[in-house]
């Protein structure tokens, strides 16, 4: 790994976990965990619904701070452009540096809790390492998505509404156009047209990563059910894993061929 | 050395430069002069690779800028405005862009020292004062002993005696042979720092060369008043 980006990525990490904001947003998940684990009866129960709360506080929490950061550190970008570095490594440092404190924010939330109660259910851990892994997953993609819109939209505030829609979209929005399809197309075969628009969705290929895991479809949403019916073996959680990387992948490499092309 | 040669930027349908052919010999200083908009900032923005030019070359020290950042390894840069990671202290800003041009860049403490800093090294940047912070930026610009300056309205919010010391520095590094590129509002200043002046206006630059003879050209007594009789000849 370039020595530079490594050197630039460690200070953001500097900066990112002394603020409070990645304080805030660790202790969202820490008091979400403990409280679940607390009251939800079974380790189960509690790890689903920790799964649903953190399908939405991810991407929101990602969207939002990883957007307000691109346009609050517009100068301090400038400033890195300004010295003899490839604009590759000055993306990449941003990146990591927003990103890893958030994966960090989301793990501890989550983990340091589950740890103080000597790590829950054992049946249950394999959901838990899923829910870790999915998080980490959204995480970095919507950050990428966030990056996305900073660098292509001027106005901070156009900017941020535009990160709020695409977070409704994803994951709450979502479904409706899912059963609307449904509804409407229910006399055709479309369960292939239903699988190509979850994969369309990283919030509802996380879901159905989880679902697989913990055998729960009907709870999910009709998304999630379909998605299990046909995708519940190995080659599916596969096939939805892959589609998470590509969720990582594609907007980041978009991201940075904006970063590479924007006149700051 | 710095060259611009026919230098065109488009934002959109805007037409920012056009055309723009300026140099800047080492040992001098160059003061950028026109209204906002003008194109000073897009200007500074080509030379430093923030902005890619729609047409025309930019050579630093005889290379032409491209795809090779190393170029501004050579190059100080103090913006007008500069909004620092808030959480990170001043030394720890000095480190990483020391770290950031490699182990070679040799560092001038003095600059560090001469604007005060030393007391302010070790706290957030988002406790220090506006001043205080507009020193930091000037001190990031100088302290690597840099052989080009680019400076942005370098005196702004900058109390008297740092903006002395400010002036001092930039005059020292001109004897010592380094190139400047300034661009400022306060016409004072700039008499009292650079050997020639460029004038934009809308994109276009309408004089270059020496203060005396812009100010011998337009029968003004000072940089102030010439610039304001350029506009007007311009404008009408």
């Amino acid at each position: 790994m370039n020595s530079v980006m490594v050197k630039l990525a460690r200070v953001q990490v500097r900066d990112a976990l002394r603020s409070r904001w990645i304080i805030v947003y660790t202790a969202v998940f820490l008091a979400l965990t403990e409280t679940l684990f607390r009251f939800s009866g079974t380790d189960a129960k509690a790890v689903l619904s920790l799964a649903t709360a953190s399908f939405a506080i991810v991407p929101l929490g990602t969207l939002i701070l990883s957007t307000t950061h691109m346009y609050n550190a517009r100068e301090f970008t400038e400033l890195l452009l300004a010295q003899p570095i490839r604009r590759a490594t000055v993306y990449a440092g941003l990146y990591l540096g927003l990103a890893l404190p958030m994966v960090g924010g989301f793990i501890a939330g989550i983990g340091v809790p589950l740890l103080l109660r000597g790590g829950g259910d054992p049946a249950q851990r394999g959901a838990v390492f899923a829910l870790l892994g999915v998080g980490t997953a959204l995480t970095l993609a919507f950050t990428a998505i966030a990056f996305v819109i900073a660098l292509g939209v001027e106005d901070r505030l156009r900017g941020v509404g535009i990160a709020l829609g695409v977070w409704l979209l994803a994951t709450v929005a979502y479904d409706g156009v899912v059963l609307t399809v449904v509804a409407l197309f229910s006399d055709h075969p479309i369960e292939r047209p239903l699988l190509a628009l979850m994969f369309a969705n990283p919030v509802d290929l996380g879901r159905v990563l989880l679902l697989l895991r913990l055998d729960v479809s009907a709870l999910m949403g009709y998304t999630g059910a379909v998605f299990a019916r046909f995708f519940g073996t190995a080659g599916g959680a596969a096939a939805a894993a892959a589609g998470l990387v590509f969720w990582i992948v594609a907007p980041t490499a978009v991201a940075a061929l904006r970063f590479k092309r924007k006149d700051f | 050395m710095i060259e611009f040669s026919k230098v065109t930027k488009r934002f959109g349908g805007t037409e920012v430069l056009r055309g723009v052919d300026l140099s800047v010999a080492s040992g001098r200083v160059m003061g950028l002069i026109g209204s906002n908009g003008a194109g000073k900032t897009t200007l500074i923005k080509l030379l430093l690779g923030l902005a890619h030019p729609t047409s025309g070359e930019i050579r630093v020290s005889g290379k032409r800028i491209g795809n090779d950042e190393s170029y501004r390894s050579e190059i100080g840069y103090m913006p007008q405005i500069m909004r620092f990671p808030e959480n990170l202290t001043a030394s720890e800003l000095f480190a990483m862009i020391r770290e950031l041009r490699g182990v070679a860049a040799s560092a001038d403490p003095g600059i560090i020292e001469q604007l005060r800093l030393g007391d302010h090294l070790d706290k957030p940047l988002r406790v220090l004062s506006g001043g205080t912070r507009q020193k930091v930026n000037a001190a990031l610009a100088l302290f690597l002993q840099p052989s080009i300056l680019v400076l942005d309205e370098p005196t702004a919010s900058l109390d008297a005696l740092s903006s002395a010391i400010l002036k001092d520095t930039i005059r020292a590094r001109r004897a010592e042979g380094a190139t400047v590129l300034v661009s400022s509002h306060i016409m004072s200043e700039l008499e009292e720092l650079c050997d020639e002046v460029a004038f934009l206006l809308d994109g276009v630059i309408h004089y270059v060369g020496p203060i005396a003879e812009l100010r011998a050209r337009t029968h003004q007594v000072n940089l102030e008043r010439a610039i304001a009789a350029l506009m007007i000849r311009e404008v009408a």
